[in-house]
C-alpha cells in the first residue's frame, strides 16, 4: 500500500472505530435508562395531577383521555380523578406559548362544578424572582375555587378579575391564557356528553 | 504520591481555576448559577465529563491520527455529555431540568477540550485523571460561589434555604442575565486582589 492511501485510510478507520464504539456505550446506555426516564416523567406528572386534584384511589393515568376545545384547535390531556368511583375532580394538562419565555406547561384541577380547583406549573420558561411567581402560592391561591363562568378570568388590567403578579403581567396572562384553554376543552367535554 | 502528582492535582483548584484566572467555559458560568445549587449540579456533571474523557483520550492518544485528532476527541466527550444526560434524566430529573440545554452544551465547553488537547493527550492516564479532578474541582468552586453569590443577593437565601422576609425585595438583577456579569467580575476583581495580580 502506498503511503498516501494509508494516510487517508487510517484516520478514516480510527474514527469510524471510534465512533461505531460510542455509539455502542450510547445505545446500552439508552437502554437501561428507558424505563426509569420514563417513569420520571411520569412520576413528575402524577405528582402535579395529586396537586391540583383532590384526593383520589384509581389511577388517573390509567384513565386519560384527549379533549379538544371548541373550535378543535387545541388538544389537551384530561385526568380524571375518582374516589370510591365517583368522580371527584379532573385535571387537565394546558399549555400556551405566549409565556414571557415561550412555552408554559401547567396541570389545572378542576371541580364538577366546574370552579378551579388548583393549578401547577409543570415548565416554564420564566425569568426567575419575577415570572416564575405565577407558581407562587400569592398569585395561585386567588383562582383556587374560581368560577370562570360567573367571573372574568382575566387580569386587572384587562378588565378582569385576577390581580396578575407584580412586574409579570404578560406571564399572568399566559397562565390566564391556558388555564382558559384547559377551561375551554372541559366544557366541550361536558356538553358533548 | 510523588510532587508532580500533587502538583497536577491541586493545579487547576486555585492557581489556575478555569474560571476565575483561566475565564475559560464562560457559557455555562454565566447561564446557570442563579443558585447554588445549580453551580454545584453543573459543576459535579462537568467534572465527570472531566474526568471520562481526560482519561478515555489518554488511553487511546497514541492510537489516533493527528489530523483527525481534534474529530475524535468531540466524538468522545460528546458520548460522554450523552451518557450523562440519560443517567441525569433517569435519576435526577429535578436537577436535569434546572440545567436544561447547558447539559447538551458541556460538549462545546473548551475547559474539556481544553484539558484533552493541554493534558490528556501528553500525559498518562494517572495523571490525567488527577488533572481533571483538579479541574473539575476548581469549576464546581467557582459555579458555587458565584451561584450562591447571585442567589443570596438576587433571591435572598442560600442552597434554598431563605433568610429575608417573604415578600421582601431583593436584588432581582442579580438573577437575570446582567447579574451575572456583575457578580463573575466583582469575583474575579477579588480572586485577582487576593492572588496579588496587578
Amino acid at each position: 500500500m502506498s503511503d498516501k492511501i494509508k494516510d487517508i485510510l487510517f484516520p478514516v478507520i480510527t474514527l469510524v472505530v471510534i465512533a461505531a464504539f460510542s455509539a455502542f456505550i450510547l445505545g446500552y446506555v439508552h437502554n437501561i435508562t428507558l424505563e426509569p426516564i420514563k417513569k420520571a416523567k411520569d412520576g413528575n406528572e402524577l405528582q402535579a395531577i395529586a396537586q391540583v386534584t383532590g384526593e383520589f384511589d384509581n389511577n388517573p393515568f390509567a384513565e386519560k383521555m384527549t379533549i379538544f376545545t371548541k373550535s378543535k384547535k387545541h388538544k389537551l390531556t384530561m385526568y380524571p380523578a375518582r374516589k370510591n368511583g365517583h368522580l371527584n375532580s379532573v385535571a387537565i394538562k394546558s399549555y400556551t406559548n405566549t409565556g414571557f419565555g415561550g412555552r408554559i406547561e401547567l396541570m389545572i384541577g378542576f371541580n364538577v362544578d366546574g370552579s378551579i380547583k388548583s393549578f401547577k406549573i409543570i415548565s416554564s420558561n420564566e425569568t426567575p424572582g419575577l415570572g416564575s411567581k405565577i407558581d407562587e402560592p400569592k398569585f395561585k391561591e386567588q383562582l383556587e375555587g374560581f368560577y370562570p363562568q360567573r367571573q372574568i378570568l382575566k387580569v386587572k388590567q384587562d378588565g378582569g378579575d385576577v390581580d396578575a403578579v407584580t412586574a409579570a403581567t404578560i406571564s399572568s396572562r399566559a397562565v390566564l391564557r391556558a388555564i382558559e384553554r384547559a377551561f375551554d376543552a372541559f366544557n366541550n367535554f361536558n356538553s358533548g356528553k | 504520591m510523588n510532587r508532580e502528582s500533587i502538583n497536577n492535582l491541586t493545579r487547576g483548584i486555585i492557581r489556575e481555576n478555569p474560571i476565575f484566572v483561566m475565564l475559560l467555559g464562560m457559557c455555562p458560568t454565566l447561564g446557570v448559577t442563579t443558585s447554588a445549587i445549580n453551580g454545584v449540579g453543573m459543576g459535579l456533571a462537568t467534572m465527570f465529563v472531566l474526568m471520562m474523557s481526560n482519561m478515555a483520550i489518554s488511553a487511546v492518544k497514541k492510537l489516533i491520527p493527528d489530523i483527525v485528532r481534534i474529530p475524535s476527541f468531540i466524538v468522545i466527550i460528546a458520548s460522554f455529555v450523552t451518557v450523562l444526560e440519560m443517567l441525569m434524566q433517569a435519576y435526577v430529573p429535578s436537577l436535569y431540568s434546572a440545567l436544561g440545554i447547558y447539559i447538551p452544551l458541556i460538549v462545546v465547553n473548551c475547559i474539556i477540550l481544553g484539558r484533552a488537547e493541554a493534558f490528556a493527550s501528553k500525559n498518562s492516564i494517572f495523571q490525567s485523571l488527577l488533572d481533571a479532578i483538579g479541574m473539575g474541582i476548581g469549576f464546581t468552586l467557582a459555579l458555587t460561589i458565584l451561584g450562591a453569590v447571585r442567589e443570596m443577593l438576587g433571591n435572598g437565601s442560600l442552597f434554598g434555604w431563605s433568610f429575608v422576609a417573604e415578600n421582601a425585595d431583593t436584588m432581582l438583577l442579580f438573577i437575570m442575565p446582567p447579574g451575572a456579569f456583575l457578580a463573575l467580575a466583582s469575583i474575579i476583581i477579588t480572586v485577582n486582589k487576593l492572588r496579588g495580580v496587578r
